[in-house]
């Protein structure tokens, strides 16, 4: 199962070696990890995304917690966080099929950021989900790079962590 | 005021109310050792390998309460030294060590003496700090020896390049206060989970405490016999918990686990509460923790949040400090109904005791040697125990009186028993200090015979000479296996030209009937001495 664990911790070299160790140590694969700074500098939230069981994410939970530059730490449930990733993608385009792309991204509310001859950018902010169903769609094309970046998420509502 | 980043580190030291360093030293740390050559008032014993720096650190914390410290230099005496940090990590020990480093300039350069060493010892270290700025040193120190020292102890480790060692800082300001956001270990238990607790405690039959070595790290020694006295619920412990109790104390089951005394693990078998206090029940203690999660309720009462459920499920979980929460415990009324089951415990315990160990011809029996070691020794004695064979024989049969017994429980370091032993011995000279090793962990630290000789010291030794890694063997001859493999330790030395090379007297026991008289020699003998008992190849574990 995919879990959503969300860690604020002091922006520090070193930190991100500590949290991934955790993990390695444990063999434990990580789908993706974002980075990056909060509203105070001082502090950083990193996004992970795992495939793992309840009682796996639980003890990793309290061993980031143990770690000294670690300040929070919450996993967050599916129905209660607004996660999204972004992907840019380059695929092969030609006066035939450049138009047939349009209307994909217009329909999935993907931007168009560079365009050659030959290939066409896309990117595109979304869930996971989407960002996986737009890859799909942009096969038939003839995929060239993608660079995703991982989910970042955060709860829904008032509330923070 | 001008200082440089070396001064800043020792005036931390001696802030932290550090005596003692243990280190080796070398190129990276000159500045350091610069500053140390004018601080008599900080004791320094040199190693003759950097691991053993972290091991004598490792003794001199357990039998003192306070944080060791280790002070090496860059590349192979910062690798040396982390099987120590390891073995300290494993153990909980609070330790600081201390590492020199290439310039800060040069950092990732791969230039003569460098390696990442906060960088391999992330998976080991309770914390550590590579440091860039001289200025931040008043605040690492101080850091550094709150974290090791409160919560769940464990090593800290400080890198400082040698440049930093250097860097002069202007009117450094040392905090006395620590704050850390991330870090606030708990200390009280919560209340409610307490009541739970005592509820359980009077409404169980056959509880039974299993106490691990956590309750050494709170100093809730007499806490703990309180409890037990005043619950009369029966005590078992793990190996890390060996000596929170004599031997023959009433309340005492003996140790538990797969090399542990029958009645220990009857009781733990038997039981229908289990409180595990300071322990993180790990395989060797409890080797199926299924089995005994399906039969029986258990309370489980530890610092680090992370052992609750990690390898053991619980039912009434118990965060904060041992003692504090034993104290809270016992605040509350612990009208228990156990005496019965008790009662027939101490009954089996007492014909375990009652134990004969038969004179036989032949070599030493290892059993009948630890029991009447133990007999003799001083009640506070403090005993060093290796690993192999020696620990199972010494944690089995060795009569302990009260005194600490201390061994790698944890990673199962091998030459731990040495090393530790003078760090006790740096700790507190005038205590009896016995180490027991076999004759494979002997030869992985004996070089620090050097340290017992530079300080004169009075340590007892004891080596089990049987020429062979015995336990390794056991296992070899045991299927799946098929026999022994790369375990026969011929080309040892004569350890009695080893001894005597470092000026340190020995005594050599062959046959059973010669036991005794050489135990008395060998405890009576003023300053160190070496006592060889020839067991054969071929006793186990289980004899």
């Amino acid at each position: 199962m995919k879990q959503t664990i969300s860690v604020l911790v002091e922006n520090r070299a070193g930190v991100l070696g500590r949290i991934t160790s955790l993990f390695s140590r444990r063999a434990f694969n990580i789908d993706s990890l974002a980075v990056g700074v909060t509203d105070d500098p001082a502090i950083s939230r990193i996004t992970i995304i795992v495939d793992s069981g309840n009682s796996v994410v639980e003890q990793v939970e309290k061993q980031l917690n143990k770690l000294v530059e670690v300040i929070k730490v919450r996993t967050l449930e599916e129905s209660s966080m607004i996660g999204r990733e972004l992907m840019l993608i380059k695929v092969s385009a030609n006066n035939r099929t450049r138009e047939p792309i349009m209307t994909i991204c217009q329909i999935c509310g993907a931007r168009v950021t560079d365009l050659s001859p030959t290939s066409m950018t896309m990117e595109l902010t979304d869930t996971p989900d989407r960002v996986n169903a737009f890859e799909e769609m942009m096969r038939s094309f003839h995929i060239l790079e993608v660079a995703r970046t991982g989910m970042i998420a955060l709860q829904k509502g008032g509330g923070k962590i | 005021m001008e200082m440089t980043g070396a001064r800043i580190l020792v005036e931390g030291l001696l802030r932290e109310q550090v005596e003692q360093v243990f280190g080796y030293a070398g190129a990276t740390i000159c500045p350091l050792a610069d500053v140390l050559r004018e601080t008599p008032q900080l004791g320094y014993t040199l190693v003759r390998n950097e691991q053993n720096a972290g091991h004598m650190a490792s003794g001199y914390a357990r039998v003192t309460g306070k944080t060791g410290v280790c002070i090496v230099t860059s590349g192979p005496g910062a690798t040396n030294l982390l099987t120590g940090i390891a073995t300290a990590y494993m153990d909980s020990i609070p330790l600081v060590a201390v590492t020199g480093q290439v310039p800060s300039n040069l950092l990732g350069r791969d230039i003569f003496q460098e390696v990442d060493i906060t960088g391999a010892a992330t998976a080991f270290t309770k914390h550590s700090y590579l440091v860039k700025d001289a200025a931040e040193l008043p605040r690492v120190v101080r850091e550094a020896f709150h974290i090791a020292s409160t919560g769940r102890p464990g090593p800290v480790l400080i890198d400082i390049p040698i440049d930093i060692q250097q860097q002069i800082v202007r009117d450094p300001v040392f905090p006395e206060e620590v704050r850390i956001r991330g870090y606030n270990p708990s200390v009280r238990g919560n209340d409610k989970q307490i009541d739970h607790v005592a509820e359980a405690i009077r409404k169980a039959e056959r509880p039974v405490i299993c106490a691990g070595g956590g309750v050494f790290l709170s100093r809730a020694m007499p806490d703990l016999e309180t409890f037990a006295a005043r619950t009369r619920i029966p005590v078992v412990t793990t190996m890390m918990g060996l000596s929170l109790l004599p031997t023959d104390h009433p309340l005492n089951m003996g140790m538990i686990g797969t090399h542990g005394n029958v009645c220990a693990n009857k009781a733990l078998a038997k039981s229908d509460l289990l409180i595990m206090i300071g322990t993180r029940a790990a395989d060797r203690a409890i080797f199926s923790p299924e089995e005994i999660q399906r039969r029986m309720p258990s309370i489980h009462i530890d610092v680090d949040p992370a052992e609750i459920g990690k390898n053991i499920q619980t039912e009434i979980p118990l965060v904060g400090d041992v003692g504090t929460i034993l104290r809270q415990i016992l605040s509350r009324d612990l009208d228990t109904r156990c005496a019965p089951w008790l009662a027939a415990l101490q009954e089996r315990r007492r014909q375990e005791l009652e134990r004969n160990y038969p004179v036989r011809a032949g070599s030493v029996s290892p059993g009948r040697l630890m029991r009447l070691l133990g007999e003799r020794l001083d009640p506070d004695a403090a005993i060093c125990v290796d690993v192999g064979q020696n620990q199972i024989w010494a944690c089995k049969h060795l009569w302990l009186q009260g005194g600490r017994f201390l061994t790698s429980g944890g990673l199962g370091t091998m030459g731990y028993a040495l090393p530790a032993g003078v760090g006790v011995k740096v700790a507190q000279p005038r205590r009896q200090t016995l180490v027991i090793c076999g004759d494979g962990s002997f030869q992985m630290s004996m070089n620090e015979l050097a340290a017992v000789r530079a300080a004169g010291m009075d340590l007892k030794i004891l080596v089990i000479q049987n020429g062979v890694l015995g336990l390794v063997h056991q296992i070899q001859e045991t299927p799946p296996y098929h026999g022994p493999y790369g375990v026969d330790l011929a080309g040892s030395p004569d350890f009695e030209a080893i001894a005597a090379a470092y000026g340190i007297p020995s005594i050599t026991v062959e046959e059973e009937d010669q036991v005794e008289p050489a135990l008395s020699r060998f405890l009576s003998a003023r300053g160190s001495c070496l006592l060889i008992a020839r067991v054969d190849p071929a006793a186990t574990t289980g004899d």
